[in-house]
């Protein structure tokens, strides 16, 4: 079967800067994909150009045979976003929310409504159905997020640091919800500098630094090559990517 | 980036995201629908009657006004002007820097393009709504003949899609929310003391005749005042076709701008 997910020498330059400097990857049908590194490192980035949200430098990506360069708005039919900053409407409730977001799919009310009423129950958003988006808690707000790029019954779910700066529970809750998902056969790309999260959710991953990928392969196999089987993916993490701040 | 590259890029996506905006405006209608209310009765109020009492009538076109059926329809093109400008200019950047709105929309089958246009259309139906407001008080207080008041009501739309291109022009220029200041001053309020809003430009240095000309604002008053009036004339075609061919340039650029503020 072919991948559903396929980047081929993906660039991105801001000027003199390589923000993405030539990455390849395929994701299979079916599995939850990571993109790792530390900050600054090209995921957002490359996850834009998935997205559509950014033009591409050079190279292609293509979803279920679409091009990004070519076919954007076919490309955004079949993905769901779940974006690294929180950007609901915070004119409305979190019912009205999904309403609306579902018209940009063109998805007419009545199915939006059973949809929405779906997604609310699985998320346990029913108690604050009504209420203003800035009353949710942190948390709340990402299975917010989580629930509205699933309103189009996407082919791909895109994961962009779904947990970062979330409680343990909170944390705990997404990653349930990734493992459904994924039982139910949807395809997941995840991005995460939260190690123990691709190892628990993770097929397969790719570990990014300054735009390039540095290792690629399952979890266990990084284990295993780097580390001789012993430690986490964590130290695997480390010690390619070496221990110095990523801030400055 | 080419113009066949914008144009071909409009879909009626578009009016998605004019729904999202008038959708949030039904939500905080309150501060939405009495202000165009209420602003244009305090105009009559303070200039119609208040000032009014010490001016005498108002000559233009050869007749002579009452100071309040003079001004009358210059407080229509006003409200039209502000609230549609205000709507994008201030509306557009916080959605854009604040709320992330875009940043939403656009990884949804919206193009830039579709969520710009969304932006001047609800830009202009705020504009065309303070136009029909600020007209039925007018009308309440007799201020306006009919039929030919009526035309009012779709120059008000084009208009509002003018101002909307405006609004939406300086809010991607401007990088901090405060540079919004600047097209304020520089901008709005020259056009609303010097747009034959208040006083008939008739008296005024020719140079200042001249430049009032190039001000869209003039235009729009110039239409709408002889609607009021029911004098009505062909030379308006004039006012009309300045006012479109602005309209359409304004909002090209005003979508390109923006675009490349939100696609890097």
């Amino acid at each position: 079967m072919p991948p559903v997910i396929k980047a081929v020498d993906l660039r991105k330059n801001y000027g003199e800067l390589r923000a993405v400097d030539g990455i390849d990857f395929e994701i299979e049908r079916g599995e939850c994909f990571g993109l790792l590194g530390p900050n600054g490192a090209g995921k957002t980035t490359t996850v834009k150009m998935l997205t559509c949200a950014l033009p591409l430098s050079g190279g292609d990506i293509t979803v279920e045979g679409l091009s990004v360069n070519e076919d954007p708005r076919g490309v955004k039919y079949l993905l769901g976003v779940c974006p690294q900053e929180i950007n609901l409407d915070p004119d409305f409730s979190v019912l009205k929310n999904l309403i609306v977001y579902s018209r940009y799919f063109d998805i007419p009310y009545s199915e939006a409504k059973k949809r929405a009423d779906g997604l609310i129950n699985r998320f346990h958003l029913h108690d604050k159905l009504d209420r203003p988006i800035e009353d949710l808690s942190g948390g709340l707000k990402k299975r917010l997020l989580m629930a509205r790029a699933l309103i189009n019954k996407p082919k791909v779910l895109v994961l962009d640091e779904p947990t970062t700066g979330l409680d343990p529970q909170s944390r705990r809750q997404i990653w349930e919800e990734v493992r459904g998902m994924k039982k139910n056969g949807l395809t997941t790309l995840l991005t995460t500098h939260y190690i123990e999260e691709a190892e628990l959710l993770c097929d397969r991953l790719v570990i990014i630094d300054s735009g390039k990928i540095i290792e690629h392969g399952t979890p266990g196999q990084l284990i295993s090559k780097h580390l001789e089987g012993k430690g986490n993916l964590e130290d695997v993490f480390l010690k390619l990517t070496g221990k110095n701040l990523r801030d400055e | 980036m080419n113009s066949t590259c914008i144009l071909k890029n409009i879909s009626y996506r578009a009016r998605y995201m004019w729904r999202r905006n008038v959708d949030v405006s039904l939500v905080t209608w309150k501060t939405n629908v009495i202000p165009p209310l209420i602003e244009p009765v305090l105009y009559i109020l303070a200039f119609g009657i208040g000032l009014g009492a010490y001016v005498q009538k108002i000559s233009s076109d050869g007749r002579a006004y009452d100071y309040l059926t003079f001004l009358a329809p210059g407080m229509i093109a006003v409200g039209v002007m502000f609230h549609a400008t205000f709507d994008t200019m201030y509306g557009a950047f916080v959605r854009l820097r604040y709320q992330k709105t875009f940043d939403a929309v656009i990884t949804t089958p919206l193009s830039a393009e579709d969520i710009l246009v969304g932006e001047i259309l609800s830009g202009a139906t705020k504009g065309l709504f303070a136009g029909a407001a600020i007209l039925l008080i007018v009308t309440l207080f007799g201020l306006a003949s009919y039929p030919s008041s009526l035309i009012i009501l779709p120059l008000s739309a084009l208009a509002g899609l003018m101002f909307a291109s405006f609004g939406l022009l300086f809010a991607a220029m401007a990088p901090y929310i405060d540079n919004l200041n600047l097209p304020i001053f520089l901008f709005i309020n020259p056009m609303f003391l010097f747009s034959g809003t208040f006083f008939p430009l008739d008296g005024m240095p020719g140079w200042v005749k001249l430049a009032a000309n190039f001000l869209p604002l003039t235009h729009f008053v110039n239409i709408t005042r002889a609607a009021a009036f029911g004098r009505l004339n062909p030379w308006l075609f004039l006012d009309l076709l300045y006012m479109l061919v602005l309209t359409a340039g304004v909002a090209y650029l005003a979508v390109y701008k923006m675009k490349t503020r939100l696609i890097k």
